[in-house]
Formats: C-alpha cells, sequence, structure tokens
C-alpha cells in the first residue's frame, strides 16, 4: 500500500459486480451523487469516479450516460444534451470552461471503493 | 383612366406563367394593367409533368400558379377564354367570350398543339392525343372500358403516353413510322437497347410501320392498318407525332412566320411587329422550334428583360439535350448524338447483360465533346453535359468516360474544374456560381439547394451534378463531408449493417474488433445497437448489448429534463377500453404522474424516478398493455381513424388495419422513428399524408402513401401505389421498411431518406414493386424473423429478477435522487425549475 493510501479513507460502495462492464453506475457517498464507471481498456479494466451532476441539465444522469473514446479519452456523454467528460480529469470536452468533479475510486478484492 | 400600359398575355400554359412570375420579380409589374387569357379552363400547370396528374388524378398537384397568386399582383386572368383575333391597326385583342381589349404590348405564348395525320379514321371515337389534363382525363375514362391501346408515334412524349396506358392496365402497343425509337433524339445502338429495356417492360413496340388506315375491329374497338399490310387492333389510340406550333394568331394578323409554321422572334423574342412577342414553342428562333420548357422559360426571361428594361439577357439559342426517365428507364441525349460532325469519332460501351448503351461523339483530334446518347444508365450525364457545353478538354482516352470504372479510380469530370458560369440546371437555369453561393448562404444538402435556386425541381436530370457541386463546396469551406460513421469506424451506417448482415455479427465487441477502433462512443454504440436490432432482435437488454442502448432504451422511457422518465404504453390505433383507461388512470394517481394524451392518439405520463418504472410497468403489464417504444428509434404510433365501422363515410375498417399494421411492425428498430397512419375514406381524419407510411381506404382497397413527415420540415406523403388489397400492402410495407432500415443514414426520417435518393419515388418504386434490384424476397424475409421475434421488452425485464436492480438511482442506497422536485400547475406535478424559490400560484 502507498503512502496515499494510508493517508485516506477508503470505503466499501458495492461489489465490482454490481456496475456491469463498460457502465456506469451511481453511487452516495458523504451525500454526494458519484458516478462510477467500470470501462474495459484494450483487455485492462479501469475505473473511474466523477460527480454524477450535469452542469449542463442541472440533472443527476452522468451515471446514465454511454461510455466510449474521444482521441483516446475515455469519456462518457451526458445522456440529456450529450456533452462529453473526459473520466479521469471531469473536464468538459466541448467547453473548456466547464469540468466536474473527480473522486479516488479503486477496486479491493470484489468491492469497489472510493475516497474522500 | 390610369396611366400604366396596357399589356396582354394569351396564353397561360408553363411559359406565359414563367414570364408572369418574372415581370412581378422583375419590380416592373405593377407599371401594367396585366391581362391573362388562357383556353384551359384553369391556370397554369405543368405540363412536363403532365403524367403525374395519374397519381392522384388531381389537378391540384400539378398546379404552378399558387392560389392568389394573380390577384395578389393585380394580374386579371380569363380562364376558358381563347383569344380569337388581334387587330393590329385598332390594337384591340377579341376574344371567344366577346372581350375587346385595347393593347399596348403583346405576349404571344400560345405553345403548341399536338400533330395528327390525316389518315383516314383518325376522328372517330375514343382516339385521343397527350397534351392536357382534358386528355388524360378521357383516356382514363376511355381505358376502363377498353383492354388493348396503341400509341401511334415512338418519340419521347410517345413513350411517356405509352407508360400511362400501361399503367391504365391495357395490353400497350407502340407504333413508329421510323425505324427505331426516338429516331431524333438517339442513334441505332441506342435505339435497340432501348426498345429491348421497352419490350421487357410488356410493351409491344412495332417500327417502320406507316398506319394508313383506322376503321371499324373485328375484336377490338379499331382496326389499324399499316403500308405493309399487316393490321393491329386495339380499344384506344393516342396520336403522338409532332407538335405543331399554335400560331393561327400570327397567321390572322399577319406577323412573319417560317415556312413550316412558328412565329419568327429576334434575340429580344419580338415578332415583326415590335409591340408583340411571342415565346414559348410557339416561337420560332434561327428557325427552329424549342420543344423543351428550358429555352421557353429563357425566352420568357428575355422577353421580360426587353419589355421592362431591367436585365438584358437575350436568347440565343438552346442546348436540346435530354435525359429522361422513360418507362423506368433511363435515356439521355447530348448535343451531336448520330455523329453527324464531319470527320467525328465515336466511342460505344454496350453491354447486354445489364442492358446498358454509351456512346461519346467526340471531335477528330479527341480533344471535345459532341455528343452523346446514355441508355439504361445516365449517371454520366450531367459531366458530360457539361464537358460539351463549356468546352472543356477531354481527358486523354475520352473512352473511359463512359467505361465502367475500375476500382477507385475516377476519370469523370472534376466540378472544381468547372467554370462559375457553366449552367448546372438548364430547367431552372442555375449555374455553378449560384449554387456555390447557397452554400456560402449555408445549405448543406440538395433540399437545401433545391429550395434555395429551384434547381433540380424541373426535370431533375441536374441533380447527381448539383450534388457533387455541393459536396465539393462543403468539403472547400471545410465542413466534412466525411461519411464515416465516428471516429471509431471508417464506415457509414449503410456499409455497417451489410457487414452485420454478412458477417452475421452479433455483438458489437466483435463488429469493433473486426472493424473499427477505440472503446466505441454514444454515436455508434446505439447504431450499432439498432443495427443488431435491425438484423437479429434480440431483447435489447441482453448483455452486452444493454451497454449500447441509449439512456431512453435502456430504461425504456424518454429521460426528461430533470432526469425522470416518461410511460407510455402502446395504445394500438388509440383504440382503448374503458377498464384500460381506468388503470392508465389509477396508476398515475397512485404514483403521481402528470398525465397528458399525446400527439400520437395514446397517453403519456411523465415524471417516473428510475426506481419507480418496474414498479408501474408491474401494474401496466399486469393490465394487459405492453411497452410502446416511445424511446426507440423504432414504429411509434399508427393513427388511425373510427373508419367504416361508425363513419357515415368510411369505406374501409381503418381501425382494423390499423391494429394490423401496428401489432406487426412494433418493436422494429429503424434508423429514425416510423410512424403511420390509417384513415377510413378520403376525407383523411387520421392525417395518414403526413406519416411515414400512410393508409387510405378507398372503395378498392387501400392507397399507400410514403415519406410523409410532420415535424421540423413537413413534407406530404407521396401516394406509392393504389386499390392494395391488404396482402400487397403489408408486402409493400414489408419491403419498403426493410430497405430503408438497409440503405438510409443514422437519425434519417424517411422524408429526407427519399428526397436524397436519385431517382426518388420512381426509383423507391421500381425496387419495391418491380422487385429492380433482386431484394424483395430477402427483405421480406428479414422483416418475417423481426415480427416473428418480437417481444415486449417491458416484460422481459420485469421477469428477470437481476434487471431489476439497475433502476434504483443509487447503487449503495434505497434514497430517491432529491434533486427532483415537483411543484403543481393546473392540478399536475410539473419539475420545479432551478430559480423557482417561491411556490407557484395554483391558478385553475
Ligand atoms: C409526447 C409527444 C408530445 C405530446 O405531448 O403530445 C411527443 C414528445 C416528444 N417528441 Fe415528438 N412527441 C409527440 C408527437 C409528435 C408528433 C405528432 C405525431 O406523431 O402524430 C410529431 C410530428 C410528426 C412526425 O414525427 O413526423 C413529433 C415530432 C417530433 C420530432 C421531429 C421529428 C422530425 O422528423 O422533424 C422530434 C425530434 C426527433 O425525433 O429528433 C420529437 C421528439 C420528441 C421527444 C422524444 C423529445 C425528446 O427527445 O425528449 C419528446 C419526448 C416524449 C416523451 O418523453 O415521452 N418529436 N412528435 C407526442 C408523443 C406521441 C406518441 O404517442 O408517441
Ligand atoms: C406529356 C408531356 C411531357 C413533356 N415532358 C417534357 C420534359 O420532360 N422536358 C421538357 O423540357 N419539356 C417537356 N414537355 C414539353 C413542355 O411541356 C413544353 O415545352 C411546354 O409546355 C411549353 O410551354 P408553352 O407555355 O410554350 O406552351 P403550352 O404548354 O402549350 O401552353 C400554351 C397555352 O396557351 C393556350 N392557348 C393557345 N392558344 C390560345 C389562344 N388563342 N388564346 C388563349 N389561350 C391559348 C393553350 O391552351 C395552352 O394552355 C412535355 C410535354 C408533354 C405534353
Ligand atoms: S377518414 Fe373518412 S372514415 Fe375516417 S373518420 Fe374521417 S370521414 Fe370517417
Ligand atoms: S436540368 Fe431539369 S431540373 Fe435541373
Amino acid at each position: 500500500m502507498s503512502n496515499i493510501d494510508q493517508q485516506v479513507a477508503w470505503i466499501d460502495i458495492c461489489k465490482s459486480e454490481d456496475i456491469l462492464p463498460n457502465m456506469g453506475r451511481c453511487a452516495l457517498f458523504e451525500n454526494e451523487q458519484v458516478a462510477i464507471f467500470r470501462v474495459i481498456e484494450s483487455g485492462v479494466e479501469k475505473i473511474y469516479a466523477i460527480n454524477n451532476h450535469c452542469p449542463f441539465s442541472q440533472a443527476n444522469i452522468i451515471s446514465r450516460g454511454i461510455v466510449g473514446c474521444l482521441s483516446n479519452k475515455t469519456v462518457v456523454a451526458s445522456p440529456l444534451y450529450k456533452q462529453h467528460f473526459d473520466l479521469a480529469t471531469g473536464q468538459c470536452i466541448e467547453d473548456e470552461a466547464i469540468s466536474v468533479k473527480t473522486y479516488a475510486v479503486r477496486f479491493e478484492g470484489d468491492m469497489i471503493q472510493l475516497a474522500a | 383612366m390610369s396611366n400604366k400600359s396596357n399589356l396582354v398575355v394569351i396564353g397561360n400554359g408553363p411559359v406565359g406563367h414563367h414570364f408572369l412570375e418574372s415581370l412581378v420579380q422583375s419590380g416592373k409589374s405593377t407599371d401594367y394593367n396585366i391581362t391573362v387569357f388562357g383556353e384551359e379552363p384553369r391556370p397554369a400547370y405543368d405540363r412536363v409533368h403532365l403524367t403525374a396528374w395519374f397519381e392522384t388524378r388531381d389537378a391540384a398537384a400539378i398546379n404552378m400558379v399558387e392560389d392568389g397568386y394573380y390577384p395578389a399582383n393585380d394580374i386579371t386572368l380569363y380562364t376558358k377564354d381563347k383569344v380569337l383575333a388581334i387587330d393590329r391597326s385598332a390594337k384591340t385583342v377579341t376574344s371567344e367570350s366577346g372581350k375587346v381589349l385595347s393593347y399596348d404590348k403583346i405576349i404571344l405564348a400560345t405553345g403548341s398543339f399536338p400533330f395528327v395525320p390525316p389518315v383516314p379514321g383518325h376522328d372517330r371515337e375514343n382516339i385521343f392525343v397527350y397534351r392536357t389534363i382534358e386528355d388524360l382525363e378521357a383516356i382514363t375514362a376511355a381505358a376502363e372500358k377498353g383492354k388493348t391501346g396503341a400509341v401511334i408515334g415512338g418519340g419521347l412524349l410517345g413513350l411517356e403516353a405509352a407508360k400511362a396506358l400501361k399503367d391504365l392496365d391495357l395490353e400497350t402497343h407502340v407504333v413508329e413510322f421510323a425505324p427505331r425509337l426516338m429516331a431524333v433524339q438517339i442513334d441505332d445502338g441506342g435505339g435497340k437497347m432501348l426498345r429491348k429495356k421497352i419490350e421487357d417492360l410488356g410493351v409491344s413496340v412495332h417500327t417502320a410501320k406507316n398506319t394508313k388506315n383506322i376503321s371499324d375491329g373485328e375484336n377490338a374497338v379499331h382496326k389499324m392498318s399499316f403500308a405493309d399490310g399487316q393490321e393491329l387492333e386495339v380499344d384506344i389510340i393516342v396520336f403522338s407525332a409532332g407538335i405543331r406550333p399554335r400560331d393561327e394568331l400570327a397567321k390572322s394578323s399577319e406577323l412573319k412566320m417560317g415556312e413550316r409554321g412558328g412565329i419568327v422572334i429576334n434575340n429580344q423574342c419580338q415578332t415583326s411587329d415590335k409591340d408583340i412577342y411571342a415565346i414559348g414553342e410557339v416561337a420560332l428562333w434561327d428557325n427552329k422550334i424549342f420543344g423543351l420548357i428550358a429555352p421557353g422559360n429563357a425566352m420568357a426571361k428575355a422577353a421580360c428583360d426587353h419589355l421592362t428594361g431591367c436585365g438584358d439577357s437575350e436568347f440565343a439559342g438552346a442546348d436540346m439535350s435530354t435525359k429522361l426517365k422513360l418507362m423506368g428507364v433511363d435515356v439521355a441525349s447530348i448535343g451531336d448524338a448520330h455523329g453527324n460532325t464531319p470527320n467525328s469519332r465515336s466511342y460505344t460501351y454496350v453491354n447486354d447483360r445489364d442492358e446498358v448503351y454509351k456512346k461519346i461523339v467526340v471531335s477528330s483530334d479527341d480533344k471535345y465533346l459532341l455528343g452523346a446518347v446514355l441508355i439504361g444508365d445516365a449517371s454520366e450525364y450531367g459531366s458530360l453535359l457539361q464537358f460539351m457545353l463549356n468546352k472543356m478538354e477531354l481527358p486523354s482516352e475520352p473512352e473511359g468516360l463512359i467505361l465502367p470504372q475500375v476500382d477507385g479510380q475516377s476519370t469523370g469530370l472534376g466540378v472544381d474544374a468547372l467554370p462559375d458560369t457553366a449552367q448546372l440546371c438548364s430547367c431552372m437555369n442555375v449555374t455553378k456560381a449560384d449554387v456555390v453561393c447557397a452554400v456560402e448562404a449555408g445549405a448543406t444538402t440538395i433540399g437545401d439547394i433545391k429550395d434555395a435556386t429551384k434547381a433540380a425541381t424541373g426535370c431533375g436530370g441536374c441533380a447527381a451534378l448539383i450534388t457533387q457541386v455541393l459536396n465539393n463546396q462543403l468539403e472547400k469551406n471545410g465542413v466534412e463531408v466525411n461519411t464515416d460513421l465516428c471516429e471509431h469506424f471508417a464506415y457509414t451506417r449503410q456499409d455497417l449493417y451489410n457487414i452485420i448482415r454478412i458477417e452475421k455479427i452479433q455483438s458489437f465487441e466483435v463488429l469493433l474488433e473486426k472493424h473499427g477502433s477505440g472503446l466505441g462512443c454514444d454515436i455508434c454504440k446505439p447504431t450499432a445497437a439498432s443495427l443488431l436490432a435491425s438484423c437479429w432482435n434480440k431483447y435489447i437488454l441482453e448483455k452486452p448489448l444493454h451497454g449500447l442502448q441509449d439512456t431512453n432504451d435502456y430504461f425504456m422511457g424518454n429521460m426528461q429534463k430533470d432526469g425522470t422518465y416518461s410511460v407510455v404504453p402502446r395504445i394500438p390505433g388509440g383504440e382503448i377500453t374503458p377498464d384500460k383507461l381506468i388503470v392508465l388512470g389509477e396508476v398515475a394517481k397512485k404514483y403521481n404522474l402528470y398525465t397528458k394524451i399525446t400527439g400520437g392518439q395514446r397517453v403519456d405520463l411523465f415524471g417516473a424516478r428510475s426506481e419507480e418504472l418496474p414498479l408501474i410497468w408491474r401494474e401496466l403489464i399486469d393490465a394487459g398493455f405492453e411497452t410502446g417504444h416511445a424511446y426507440g428509434k423504432s414504429l411509434r404510433t399508427v393513427k388511425s381513424c373510427v373508419g367504416e365501422t361508425w363513419c357515415r363515410y368510411g369505406v374501409q375498417d381503418s381501425m382494423g388495419m390499423s391494429l394490423l399494421l401496428e401489432n406487426r411492425y412494433k418493436g422494429l428498430r429503424s434508423p429514425h422513428k416510423l410512424k403511420m397512419a390509417v384513415s377510413g375514406c378520403t376525407r383523411e381524419c387520421a392525417e395518414a399524408q403526413s406519416k411515414d407510411v400512410g393508409v387510405i381506404a378507398t372503395e378498392n382497397g387501400w392507397n399507400m402513401y410514403v415519406c410523409g413527415n410532420g415535424g421540423m420540415k413537413p413534407r406530404h406523403a407521396d401516394l406509392f401505389a393504389s386499390d392494395l388489397d391488404d396482402v400487397t400492402l403489408i408486402k409493400y410495407i414489408d419491403r419498403l421498411f426493410m430497405f430503408y432500415v438497409r440503405t438510409a443514414d443514422r437519425l434519417q426520417r424517411t422524408s429526407v431518406w427519399m428526397d436524397n435518393m436519385e431517382g426518388g419515388l420512381e426509383y423507391l418504386q421500381s425496387v419495391i414493386i418491380d422487385d429492380k434490384l433482386e431484394v424483395c424476397a430477402e427483405l421480406e424475409k428479414e422483416m418475417s424473423l423481426v415480427v416473428d421475434s418480437y417481444q415486449c421488452e417491458w416484460k422481459s425485464t420485469l421477469d428477470d429478477p437481476e434487471r431489476m436492480k439497475r433502476f434504483s438511482h443509487f447503487v449503495n442506497s434505497d434514497q430517491s435522487d432529491d434533486n427532483v422536485v415537483f411543484t403543481q400547475e393546473r392540478k399536475q406535478i410539473r419539475p420545479k425549475s432551478k430559480n423557482e424559490s417561491i411556490e407557484l400560484v395554483v391558478i385553475d
């Protein structure tokens, strides 16, 4: 375990299998809505977490978007008006001025965990 | 008395009308008292598309004069009032109804009449010509009583008349004096190929036949006797042996005429009397009559320019090249089709299998194109015409222009090479510069170009070339005309469809691995999901298909602006029992859903949270409802009227048909949503002509309309086929929908699909009705697979407890989304807007 891991408190959110591959789900984490995505990239399983609130529609829906990639960035398309967000950084692809919060997330055994 | 001068226009055909439009456009029409005399009972109609009258049997369909256009521009039109005399010394005209008008200027636009050779018996009953709506009405009435028909004359108009007879279900003959069809426009080889193709369609062609006499027949109404001793018996005869100018007024008022008729005009279209102009088919320029619409329009413009002084266009002759579809056969003739130019060379390509004939005539040094004949495939017409008209130098081996293309090589004309002045559309006189200009002003589709310039709205022969110029210009402007679906697939939707079918691909993963790259995206995933569903129709939430679905398909409801969903159960044809209606009310009440009757004859329940969806649907399904696919790019509703069961006018059971259709096509995934409607009679209460497929009952069956659209750009549906029985109707719809699924772009409604299809309605008919591409059996098979594998997605979902989990808002909590907040309006819920701090005052 790295130093950082020791500093932060990792909290169990759900079983890995509760989120299907290449899909997202929304989790309640310290009163915030977090969209967690499991993505298979070139055979390697990755996990991302960003805030579930879409700054364009003001609705809590990011977790229900389609996952994919645009010019090598792994992104989710917000389901209402289809803006894309970089899952690694929370940056909106269409509008430089807009980004959403990201969260530390990991697989731990068969669990998915988030950290503050 | 006003100080305006008196302008009298004699003849209200297409050219006379075009003149009036030009005059109004010039802004000078207010300088004149304008009176128009027309002999026919109605204002100008589009004679070029005369045959289209048969589609609706309604003159309005080919009307050229918008309602109120003449009165709005202070133009007085007298219909059914022929001008009998022009008195040039008193400067008056006299009409049949007795009007005597003084004139300052006259425009003669009296057109021409069909020539009927003085064969004995030519004036018998049941013998017609093919020029006016009244002619077609008479032919139609006669055809009801007859079995066989002959057209005398195998020229362009004769073949068009023959098609009409064939469509009226007559056994049809074409009798031509010359040794080949269309002797004026095409050469021997072309004539042979054309004949073969027309005979394939079941029309008998008799060439080198001189009709000597027409008398009573033994087995039919007429007996035609030919110079070679042979005979032919038919019930109906249509003469189409050429046209003659209607120059009788010029004759009696002693204007200068040609030896064989026609009123002599100069480049300004003035006759020998400077106050009288002649335009259109009645005018003789350089000893030539021009029997096409484009030169007529050019004359109208020249006359208008000269009269008003607003422009300086002149009539300087016209190119008589033509491209047509005769009985579904492409025929084109350009310039010196016969190779009459001394020392010219020609190159010919003949393909007996596909029945294609192509010839080009070039100058002795191979540098310039002089003429061409294309039969069976006229796709090169546009570029060949441009080579000739603009005297552009040909590529070094000009035969390449008509030879089949070897992969990747393009020998055609680079549209870039065309000068700005090149006339792309001769019917509407549209140049390359006009098209480029329209693109600069924002046009991006051929439809936009049509709207902006009228190009390609006449004979349609220029559509392919205009599209090339359009795409070329868009490309130059940096607009992507890249047709790749997205960055992950270098294919169009249509390519992917074929790949999936041919390789029997069942999943996105395999498609991506074999033909794509990256992870996919929100464009290609739903597209692939739709294609896989169109092809194999598996349950859309089956793993891993579920990950491809847009949220609407994934939650099987449309996501609303606040993240809640709508619930729209199927109510086929809008028919619902009171009990079911009560269930809807009870469910809506229990879950506090906003309730509305939709524009599609069903009920929409809004404001369902994702976690409530399964509970709501459980109750609906138990009460016998199914999903309404309001979320899918798939069949929405089949709107229906009550039909003959209740309505005093109904002639068929529209309700029964709409149920049949809705239940057959529900669940079909397609490039965009599909809507249908069925009306019980011609009053059309179900608005079928605004639907992708509309069905209207007739005394004898059903009329089928296709490719209508409401929405952003309304388009009336086109009549596709008439008086169909149930089985044929279903067969055609099966084929049409599957062909659409195969060939449309992503999110392209049928209206846009058809408008962008080369050949349009006729082509579609040839594919679906005549099976030109020989795909109909496959299309039907594909549709029956979809029909047989239908399942209600909501029912399948509720049957599987595993799948129920995904509807909770949180993966780790039973709480609801606290961001969803409703307020009340008119006694129902609605989403609270973000800046709504005070409760709304509810007024009801
Ligand atoms: C509910 C309804 C309006 C109503 O309150 O009556 C409706 C609602 C929506 N329409 Fe519609 N349309 C509804 C009838 C129509 C009609 C009328 C009809 O079908 O007779 C039309 C015009 C006819 C046509 O389609 O040709 C219509 C033309 C559109 C269009 C424009 C389509 C076009 O080709 O231009 C869209 C946008 C699109 O599909 O891209 C659209 C899209 C939508 C969407 C799906 C917008 C969206 O993406 O959220 C709306 C959501 C429905 C929902 O949440 O369930 N809706 N919409 C009607 C549902 C009918 C039904 O029972 O299924
Ligand atoms: C079936 C068919 C298909 C065709 N297809 C094509 C095609 O594909 N492409 C193409 O370019 N062209 C085509 N044409 C030819 C085209 O229709 C004509 O070139 C065009 O109609 C000529 O217009 P116009 O106004 O000069 O004459 P017309 O259309 O003949 O109009 C003249 C009008 O004047 C009226 N009139 C005559 N004398 C008097 C009078 N004394 N007083 C009052 N009114 C009078 C006539 O009744 C008539 O209504 C086709 C023609 C037909 C019949
Ligand atoms: S379309 Fe005809 S049958 Fe149907 S309701 Fe209207 S009038 Fe009656
Ligand atoms: S050339 Fe006839 S429509 Fe353009």
